[in-house]
């Protein structure tokens, strides 16, 4: 499905997300990755972790209000099949660890920090998905 | 009881942010990576917004002794550019080639109730315990 250029949106959005960031060093001094914080979250339940659930709570819950205020559900489809999402959820988890970090992780806090190693990553797996994506949508046609 | 209120605060402004930005969208995040085909931007101008507030933000607020709730930060120590984080990002371009799904959109879009969402969060779960399984030292 085609999408429409959404600059002032996205920029707008990408500034929350910043700020939201920004906000979690200023208070807590903690790095708001992600899939940092899913993952320890799943298997640490001790009180050093609350903050962890907390922010998943309301990651859950204002994302999931503006999704449906703002976006529709009906925008929320994926395309491929529920085999291969499965493959590529377990690529997504598994990957993140491994690199320890993902899109918000080495992205946006990573390079908030002019880390070198979240700069390399981020182009790693920007450049793999780029890959990715080509060969699926041209040279198989999907 | 402060600090958690300030990780739901950021986490709400998080999750807002996603959804405004167009990140929750898979058909939006695959056409930001399909340069070769209806090319969608966007995507690009999320990550400039959001760095254009963590380059200048993360660097006055580390200038501080401390955070303002706790009483040290806790940022990363690792510097190294090895295997193991060329592997993971490798491996986590593929995933999120394959879906359009990185972490936050993807938690955020159980919300939905699909279950092809649910079916990827799941895996992705899975994926992340795997490690911890696979990697305990």
């Amino acid at each position: 499905m085609e999408t429409s250029f959404t600059p002032i949106a996205s920029l707008l959005g990408g500034v929350m997300i910043g700020l939201a960031a920004l906000l979690l060093l200023w208070l807590n001094g903690k790095v708001a990755g992600i899939s940092g914080i899913v993952g320890t979250a799943l298997t640490d339940f001790g009180a050093a972790s609350r903050w962890r659930w907390s922010f998943i709570v309301g990651l859950l819950a204002g994302g999931g209000i503006a999704l449906y205020q703002w976006v529709g559900v009906s925008e929320i489809a994926l395309r491929a099949s529920i085999p291969v999402l499965i493959v590529a959820g377990l690529l997504v988890g598994y990957g993140t660890r491994l690199g320890s970090g993902c899109t918000s992780g080495h992205g946006v806090c990573g390079i908030g920090r002019l880390s070198p190693r979240s700069i390399v990553a981020t182009c790693v797996f920007m450049g793999v998905a780029f890959a990715t994506v080509f060969v699926q949508r041209h040279l198989l046609g999907g | 009881m402060k600090e958690l209120l300030a990780a739901l605060v950021a986490g709400l402004l998080f999750g807002v942010g996603l959804a405004v930005s167009g990140m929750l969208i898979p058909d939006k995040v695959l056409n930001f990576l399909d340069i070769a085909g209806h090319w969608d931007p966007s995507l690009a101008l999320v990550m400039g917004g959001a760095l254009a507030v963590t380059v200048p933000g993360y660097y006055l607020v580390t200038q501080r002794p401390r955070p303002l709730l706790v009483s040290s930060f806790s940022l990363p120590t690792s510097t190294a550019i090895d295997g193991k984080l060329l592997a993971g990002a490798s491996l986590f371009g593929l995933g999120w080639g394959l879906s359009g799904l990185c972490p936050a959109p993807a938690l955020v879009n159980i919300t939905t109730g699909f279950v092809d969402v649910l079916a990827f969060v799941a895996a992705m779960l899975v994926g992340m315990l795997l490690h911890k399984t696979l990697h305990r030292t």
